[in-house]
């Protein structure tokens, strides 16, 4: 400290560092879409919550135990669990720095997640097309509202997938794609988190009640 | 694709702008196979136990059902969203831990409460009422 800096009793004046260290972009990105999620997640617990109270309202309509088939619902979580670990092969790839890689495993999962849609859809429509849609009872309207929110989770999570993908190939693995891709693998992840909740809570338990 | 080689390289590899050491955990191959193991494993059995019909008793199933998606629940947090304590400075485990309580709140508050609606507000068919 030098003396012009000084003050009239001969101390040094004492500074305080207003920004302790630096920001660079997107350092708090990952726990801002975090809270997203934990939002999310409030969402799905309140679809949840509705469930829980009117998932036994059958109006004398069908329940689950004619409703459900198991099977799919076995294969739909299997096409999303394999979804989830692709994901994780793509982070890995990524990490090594390895485009085409990361872009295969991207596919793959795409592919995984365009199946659980596509087995999530026939289910749909197969009850639709037995009289059992959502305006028949009270046990279906929560139970196409929780499950037809989840799946139009992974219709955005799949259409943000090729939005990437096309990222990937455009600017490639740039540490602003690599910050989404980390996002993305959250949302997914996620959403597989969520899945569990729903084939417990609503195929099992709907089927052994 | 060998199974160590980028296990502990994970940080240093890409050296992308953190000044600091965020104590996020990227994941390896380990972890990830270890949690697909695990999860595939908590899956099945509580299909089994529902497609097979293996326990007699509704309750039980039912319990241990629950129990299986709690504890699968976990292993994707840890293993595939790789939650910890130290990342963020802890926040995001704060945040969780909010979220969870106020799930926690509305799931029980709403099950018990609309319990308590339909066991003591159930419409008494009284016939003497009627026209």
């Amino acid at each position: 400290m030098s003396a012009p800096t000084q003050t009239m009793s001969g101390e040094a004046p004492v500074f305080y560092v207003a920004d302790e260290h630096d920001h660079p972009p997107g350092q708090s990105t990952m726990l801002g879409f975090w809270l997203y999620l934990m939002s999310d997640c409030l969402i799905f617990a309140m679809l949840f919550a509705t469930f829980g109270v009117l998932g036994t309202s059958y109006a004398a309509g069908p329940g689950p135990k004619d409703l459900f088939d198991l099977k799919l619902v076995a294969l739909n979580t299997a096409m999303l669990l394999f979804s989830s670990i692709t994901y994780g092969f793509a982070m890995l790839e990524m990490q090594k720095g390895n485009k085409s890689g990361t872009q295969m495993w991207l596919a793959i999962t795409g592919l995984f997640g365009l199946a659980f849609l596509c087995i999530e859809l026939y289910e749909f429509h197969h009850m639709i097309h037995e009289g059992a849609g959502w305006w028949r009872s009270a046990f279906l309207s929560s139970f196409f509202t929780l499950v037809g929110t989840h799946g139009l989770h992974v219709t955005f999570g799949i259409i943000w997938l090729v939005v990437l993908m096309v990222q990937v190939s455009k600017f490639g693995l740039i540490e602003a794609n690599q910050r989404r891709l980390m996002c993305l693998s959250m949302f997914w992840h996620f959403l597989d988190v969520v899945w569990i909740g729903v084939f417990t809570f609503v195929y099992l338990m709907g089927v052994v009640r | 694709m060998s199974a160590d080689a980028h296990t502990n390289h994970g940080h240093d590899d890409h050296a992308h702008g953190h000044g600091h050491d965020d104590g996020r955990d990227h994941g390896s191959m380990k972890s990830y196979m270890t949690g697909f193991v695990l999860s595939v494993i908590l899956t099945a059995i509580p299909f089994w136990l529902v497609m097979g019909n293996v326990i007699q008793n509704k309750n039980w199933t039912v319990a241990i059902i629950v129990a299986f998606a709690v504890v699968q629940i976990f292993v994707h947090m840890i293993y595939f969203l790789h939650m910890n304590a130290s990342s963020d400075g802890g926040w995001t485990l704060m945040a969780l831990i909010f979220t969870l309580i106020v799930v926690v709140i509305a799931l029980a508050g709403s099950l018990w409460v609309m319990y308590h609606l339909n066991v003591n507000m159930m419409p008494v068919h009284d016939m003497r009422n009627m026209p």
